[in-house]
């Protein structure tokens, strides 16, 4: 497709408004349908038996009593779920998760699930699952897994990126390293260092809704799945890749979903129940409980971090390095990688080194979380960054200012920058009125910057013009907070059209060619572009039957304002004709008016933003409250801008709950002991302040109206920001997060003593 | 197991139905009433996207057996609305993009109404801490307090 | 003829150059060569590449034109949430 996606600056009308979102009625009045809101005729209830033990043999396995059961439809192993997967790891990967094949490698790993008629007695089955386990030793903590003594998880794992290979398996999966310069030389040349280790503790994306699916397989090899994914084309091909399925016989349908954050990217529960469709004859509903969901789905690394930067005396970084180990599960991932990339990403560096460790573990598989590990490694090194202006005696954003990355900075994963926007949004904190607010006692400020790369991606989208001149748009990008509003905007703009003539819908697998997931902040981005794409075709279309319509070369026909129009003064006495005129006509001019358009959507562009936090710090109890939180982040152009202010601050409240509270609590057992919203804090209402934000506008030169991704950045700086908040507040460096109470009140502690 | 009969008042209408000993409110009401409206989101009563009235005051439905319901006057989300005619809660709602996903809005709402129907000025400090008890993970929850606030002054006559 | 990057993990599969030179004006004619030249890329160039021009990520568009003299990596596709 030959469509051009560079900027050009125009002036918008749609764009940039507030309108309100085509699903709003139906999210308020209850009537949306997410994952557990559909059923089927006949629908069976599926349960899931879980390993009790974070690293076992599974020498026995008996169901037999379990399907002997009155109302048992079907149970379902391993064996059920035969390996398709053809040499492909990451795709084993996903099956051995789905479903334990010879060893459970977790507390939660799903060993067998059971289809029955309805819930009690699907329970009641589970309990007569024989499984005979040999316990083998476990090891949760990264470091931990990373000693020459700990237990393997993996015997056929040898660590990856060294020289000479390893001839021992060892937990440490991948080791990567990236970096420009010589370090030792700049650390020769500093006139300051600060050296400092760091941990984070491993949290979940935390979705308020559980996963939940309704799969129904049908005796002619056809099937459907109806099911809360942030992709569903994705999980289409994930699903029929390990069921050995047709593709094009698998219709999946996205409901609306319940929160995703990167959690929602992979398939967990799906594939199980197809295979209990399939055995029982009958369609299965799968939702897991808020249980499952912590101990078996998709948390994020727990990290262990080491970083040492060097300044000379005027501030500027003379060399920065840092050391990175991220446990990824049982299953290698890129985890590590991607922090040691994202790490120093804010800054011009001459001298810069990072490595980066993925170690597997006896957790969860980890999925990706909204930036999947730059928040870990942005807290690292911007906590970093707060302790080196406080030895040099500078203003923390300024020392920022100072050393930020520019267009031309070789960045610290490799590439040279275009135009970026960490400087504008480090002098607007330097100048907002945040920055320069009085603190009273017992309170703290702290900033920090954040850096992630955007995607782009796979795309497609219909736009049909009705017979009234409305407009039906069809993405296949799942909505998870807005995108069918800010893409109606932008197919009325590109029209000329009227906002509420729009209807956006997400369309599912068989109405509509591949798409990518919604991840990596490509949502609005990728499906804008395809809608301008689509809208542009159907302009195409109309000019033409506009031509016809008046009998003129449609050469002669420009679109302007929503309307067809007539060229020269030789038509001066044709009116123009709207959209709604030319559809009128449209059976007798060729007859439907659709605009389609696939195309894949590169050049999504890096993306910044600088947080500003006040804290105050009970001494007594250690607990923290946040008392002021800004939030700046360019967003390129924002299309509806309150859901880019919503990105922001949720992105905003995630981070503030990761720094604070959030964890996973293991027992020596290796089991999780807080699987439930009650002991896993996430921030309340009452635990925040309104959250200020200020949306930056420098156009992407790569989206004809600017757009940038706005989803994930805002939860890279938080983590940081709280900390050093939190840091300057009680005057000691908080280096491990969550700072829970009883984390702040040891480090008072060991202060004073 | 043998049933209990219940007969309830649900959004002002009666209602029979037949559930176990055992059965949650939330479970009636998705399961054999078709009220969907009332999410799962813990099944524990930590994250209130279950949050229906009974006689006046707000209950996690996941907390409340449906034998409970007997002779009881539960609201859910499908009766906030009064026909066409939304709540002002739920219209400013969707005017302050108080919602991204959407799964934990019913929630807030009927919690957010119960506040409003004993404190009509709610401060923003009290609105906080009366929906402390409905979790999102979308907002941060800022667009969700002024939503409460603005629907506060237009129940009360003011210009929002 | 422009220069390609290669991230860590590809450097053995490429007689351990990190810096490759490659007559090619789209990134699907670099990756080919690529390709020809070190068979062994082939399965990373599959499924797991990115590539990167003068600063900006293309992950899909493989008909992306290589200005002459621009910096190019490869970089390893990205996950996201």
């Amino acid at each position: 497709m030959s469509f051009d996606a560079a900027y050009q600056s125009q002036k918008l009308k749609s764009v940039g408004t507030r309108p309100l979102r085509p699903d709003g009625v139906d999210k308020v009045t209850g009537r949306a349908r997410y994952g557990a809101d559909f059923n089927m005729p006949g629908q069976l209830v599926a349960r899931v038996l879980r390993s009790p033990h974070a690293h076992a043999r599974i020498v026995r396995m008996d169901t037999g009593a379990a399907e002997a059961l009155k109302g048992v439809k079907a149970v379902v192993t391993a064996a059920d779920l035969p390996d398709l997967t053809n040499g492909d790891a990451e795709l084993f990967a996903v099956l051995d998760n789905c479903m334990a094949r010879t060893k459970a490698l977790y507390d939660g790993h799903a060993v067998a699930a059971v289809a029955a008629i309805d819930e009690r007695t699907a329970k009641q089955a589970l309990k007569l699952i024989e499984v005979e386990y040999e316990i083998l030793p476990h090891v949760v903590d990264v470091d931990a897994a990373m000693v020459a003594d700990a237990p393997i998880l993996n015997d056929e794992l040898f660590t990856g990126g060294v020289d000479p290979k390893p001839d021992t398996p060892s937990n440490v999966a991948n080791r990567a390293e990236f970096g420009h310069g010589d370090v030792d030389a700049g650390f020769a040349e500093a006139d300051f260092i600060v050296e400092r280790s760091y941990k984070t503790e491993q949290t979940h994306q935390g979705y308020i809704e559980p996963h939940a699916c309704v799969a129904s397989c049908n005796p002619d090899g056809t099937a459907e799945l109806w099911v809360c994914t942030q992709g569903h084309f994705v999980f289409r091909q994930n699903c029929a890749d390990l069921l050995g399925l047709e593709v094009s016989k698998l219709r999946v349908t996205s409901s609306e979903i319940g929160g995703g954050f990167g959690g929602k990217t992979h398939v967990w529960a799906e594939p199980v129940a197809l295979a209990l469709s399939r055995k029982a004859g009958r369609p299965v509903k799968l939702v897991m409980s808020r249980d499952e969901v912590f101990r078996a789905s998709g948390p994020t690394s727990a990290t262990s971090i080491d970083v040492k930067i060097g300044a000379k005396a005027d501030g500027k970084i003379t060399a920065a390095m840092a050391t990175l180990r991220y446990s990824s599960g049982p299953y290698p991932g890129m985890w590590a990688e991607l922090g040691a990339m994202t790490s120093f990403a804010c800054y011009d560096l001459e001298n810069v080194k990072t490595v980066g460790f993925e170690v597997i573990v006896n957790r969860p598989k980890v999925a990706a979380y909204r930036a999947p590990s730059a928040p870990m490694a942005a807290f690292a090194v911007e906590s970093a960054i707060d302790e080196l202006a406080q030895k040099l005696g500078v203003n923390a954003v300024e020392l920022r200012i100072k050393n930020a990355a520019r267009e031309g900075t070789k960045s610290s994963y490799g590439p040279v920058y275009g135009p970026i926007g960490i400087g504008p949004t480090l002098e607007a904190a330097q100048s907002h009125p945040h920055m320069s607010a009085p603190l009273g006692k017992n309170q703290g400020r702290g900033m920090a910057c954040g850096f992630w790369f955007n995607f782009g991606g796979q795309t497609c989208s219909d736009l049909n013009v009705n017979a009234d001149g409305t407009v039906a748009l069809a993405v296949g990008t799942v909505d998870v907070g807005g995108s069918r509003a800010s893409l109606s905007l932008i197919a009325a703009e590109e029209l000329g059209i009227d906002y509420k003539d729009v209807k956006a819908v997400v369309a599912d697998t068989a109405t509509l060619g591949y798409n990518d997931m919604t991840d990596g902040s490509r949502g609005t981005f990728s499906s804008s572009m395809a809608t301008i794409s689509a809208a542009r075709n159907a302009i195409a279309i109309m000019r033409a039957r506009a031509a016809l319509t008046w009998d003129i070369p449609v050469e002669d026909v420009y679109w302007e304002d929503g309307h067809a129009k007539a060229a020269g003064t030789k038509y001066g006495n044709l009116s123009p004709l709207s959209v709604r005129d030319i559809a009128a006509e449209s059976g007798n001019t060729g007859g439907p008016i659709a605009g389609h358009s696939e195309l894949v959507a590169d050049g999504a562009g890096v993306s910044f933003a600088t947080h500003i936090c006040d804290v105050e710090v009970d001494p007594e109890t250690g607990a923290t409250s946040i008392i002021r939180y800004t939030v700046i982040q360019d967003a390129g152009k924002a299309v509806h801008p309150s859901y880019v202010e919503g990105q922001y601050q949720g992105g905003a409240a995630q981070g503030i709950g990761w720094a604070l509270n959030e964890e996973y609590i293991y027992g020596a057992d290796g089991r999780l002991q807080n699987s439930g919203f009650l002991d896993y804090r996430i921030p309340v209402c009452s635990d925040l302040p309104m959250i200020d934000t200020q949306i930056l506008e420098i156009p992407n030169p790569n989206h004809p109206y600017g757009v940038r991704g706005v989803g994930e950045t805002s939860i890279v700086p938080p983590l940081a920001a709280t900390a050093n908040a939190v840091s300057n507040a009680v005057g000691v460096r908080m280096s491990h997060i969550p700072m829970s109470p009883p984390r702040i009140l040891a480090a008072l502690n060991a202060e004073r003593d | 197991m043998s049933s209990i009969a219940v007969s309830t008042t649900i959004n002002g209408d009666d209602v029979e139905y037949l559930c176990q000993a055992d059965e949650t409110l939330l479970d009636v009401l998705r399961n054999r009433l078709g009220l969907m409206g009332s999410k799962e989101g813990c099944g524990t009563g930590d994250c209130g996207a279950c949050s229906t009235i009974m006689d006046g005051r707000v209950v996690c439905s996941c907390l409340v057996l449906g034998a409970e319901a007997q002779g009881r006057s539960i609201e859910t989300i499908e009766g906030m609305a009064n026909g066409s005619e939304l709540h002002p809660l739920q219209t400013k709602f969707i005017e302050h993009a108080a919602l991204q996903c959407g799964i934990c809005t019913p929630g807030f709402l009927m919690a957010a109404k119960a506040l409003l129907d004993v404190n009509p000025e709610p401060t923003e400090e009290e609105i906080r801490f009366w929906l402390a008890g409905n979790l999102c993970r979308c907002t941060g929850y800022d667009k969700i307090v002024r939503a409460v606030q603005a629907a506060a002054a237009e129940m009360r006559g003011e210009a929002a | 003829m422009v220069d390609v990057t290669l991230w860590g993990g590809l450097v053995p599969l490429a007689d351990d150059q990190k810096t490759l030179s490659i007559e090619a004006d789209t990134i699907r004619e670099l990756l080919r060569k690529l390709q020809e030249r070190y068979p062994a890329l082939s399965g990373p160039i599959k499924n797991e590449v990115a590539v990167v021009i003068d600063g900006v990520i293309y992950r899909n568009d493989w008909s992306q034109r290589i200005p002459e003299g621009a910096e190019v990596f490869l970089m390893r596709r990205l996950a996201g949430g």
